[in-house]
């Protein structure tokens, strides 16, 4: 398969995509010029795995947002071979805040997954070195999350 | 340091030795501010214009001041950049390693205070001094190099008007006044309230 005249690198993608794996098919959309595949947390492995397979083959990074009752993950990948990148999006609960790691697809995952780690507190299960990246070790909490509470910070006053 | 120590308080004894002092003494604090090497602490964008003054434009050699990447051989200690509470500990023990007599000059807004880092910040140390001695503070984010190079002539003249019988030992730790401990990381809410100003009366600081 190759891309048609007139199609856009990422219009071929989506066209690739929905041949190839027809279920990942209708979680996929265009959004400002990116690609974006959100997908539920069970499947995200597959699908990452899925989407290492059809030509993604940089890890770009991992960050989440905290929404309050759950997080949402986002992973950038890189293709070479479509010239395109791609945002894969999943929500993990707030009360069970695991995700499989990706280190067994790309070990450029590791140290994005611990600073998403030492910022929000989600676990990367199968992960080989799950530690604290940019904090000391013997931090409390994760000063990301929206409800962090740190007795040495000052509040800026309403003047400056 | 210890020769020099007994040798000045046994010159101090004799009848004229003063006189021999005075003078040894400016000898001394002459030669020992012309050549103050500096142990380059570029903790974050500070260090571009502290590197900056080294080379060849600014030309900090000819004010005796070499930057030397180890603190054994260092008399002064360049602190540039933010201070996060993680470096806090090897910057200590990095000034703990360099031999006495030795100076420190705080370089830049967020080594002197944490600058705009002061609030709404749980990662950053407000400023060297709340874990260590400093001897000159430059303002500025960042500041010049030539403002660098006016922070050495600032403590070549603090090093010229301290005699050599009473030159200081920075032997202190958090514990002693002069270092505040609670700008280091403390979590005990009341000390860190007690840095926060109080919020002007009506309209004062609006006609910034």
């Amino acid at each position: 398969m190759t891309a048609r005249s007139g199609e856009s690198s990422l219009e071929y993608l989506q066209r690739k995509l929905c041949s190839v794996y027809p279920d990942l098919c209708p979680l996929f959309s265009i959004e400002f010029a990116d690609g974006v595949l959100m997908v539920p947390r069970s499947v995200l492995h597959k699908a990452a795995e899925d989407l290492k397979e059809i030509g993604f083959e940089r890890f770009g990074f991992v960050t989440a947002v905290d929404h309050g009752d759950d997080f949402e993950l986002v992973y950038r990948l890189q293709s070479g071979t479509f010239g395109v990148g791609l945002f894969l999006k999943t929500e993990v609960p707030r009360c069970e805040a695991v995700m499989e790691s990706l280190t067994d697809l790309w070990p450029a995952a590791g140290w994005q997954e611990r600073e998403v780690y030492d910022m929000f507190g989600i676990e990367f299960r199968d992960h080989p070195d799950l530690r604290r990246i940019l904090l000391p070790e013997d931090w409390v909490g994760y000063p990301l999350r929206k409800d962090y509470k740190d007795d040495s910070v000052i509040p800026r006053p309403d003047y400056i | 340091m210890a020769l020099v120590d007994s040798l000045t308080s046994a010159l101090e004894r004799i009848p004229g030795g003063g006189i021999i002092l005075t003078s040894m003494d400016a000898l001394a604090d002459w030669s020992r501010g012309q050549s103050l090497w500096a142990m380059p602490m570029g903790t974050a964008c500070c260090a571009m214009e502290l590197i900056a003054a080294s080379f060849s434009k600014f030309d900090f050699d000819r004010l005796g001041t070499f930057p030397r990447p180890d603190p054994r051989h260092t008399d002064v200690m360049i602190i540039a950049g933010t201070i996060t509470k993680k470096m806090q500990p090897a910057v200590r023990r990095l000034y703990d390693q360099m031999a006495e007599p030795k100076y420190v000059i705080a370089m830049g807004n967020c080594a002197v205070s944490g600058g705009i880092f002061y609030y709404d910040t749980y990662s950053v140390v407000r400023g060297a001094d709340a874990f260590m001695p400093v001897d000159v503070y430059i303002s500025g984010c960042p500041p010049r190099p030539e403002a660098l190079q006016d922070g050495v002539l600032q403590l070549r003249e603090l090093i010229r008007t301290r005699s050599l019988t009473d030159a200081p030992t920075y032997e202190r730790d958090l514990t002693q006044p002069g270092l505040d401990a609670a700008r280091a990381g403390s979590t005990d809410a009341e000390t860190l309230i007690g840095d926060v100003p109080e919020r002007p009366a009506s309209g004062a600081g609006e006609s910034l």
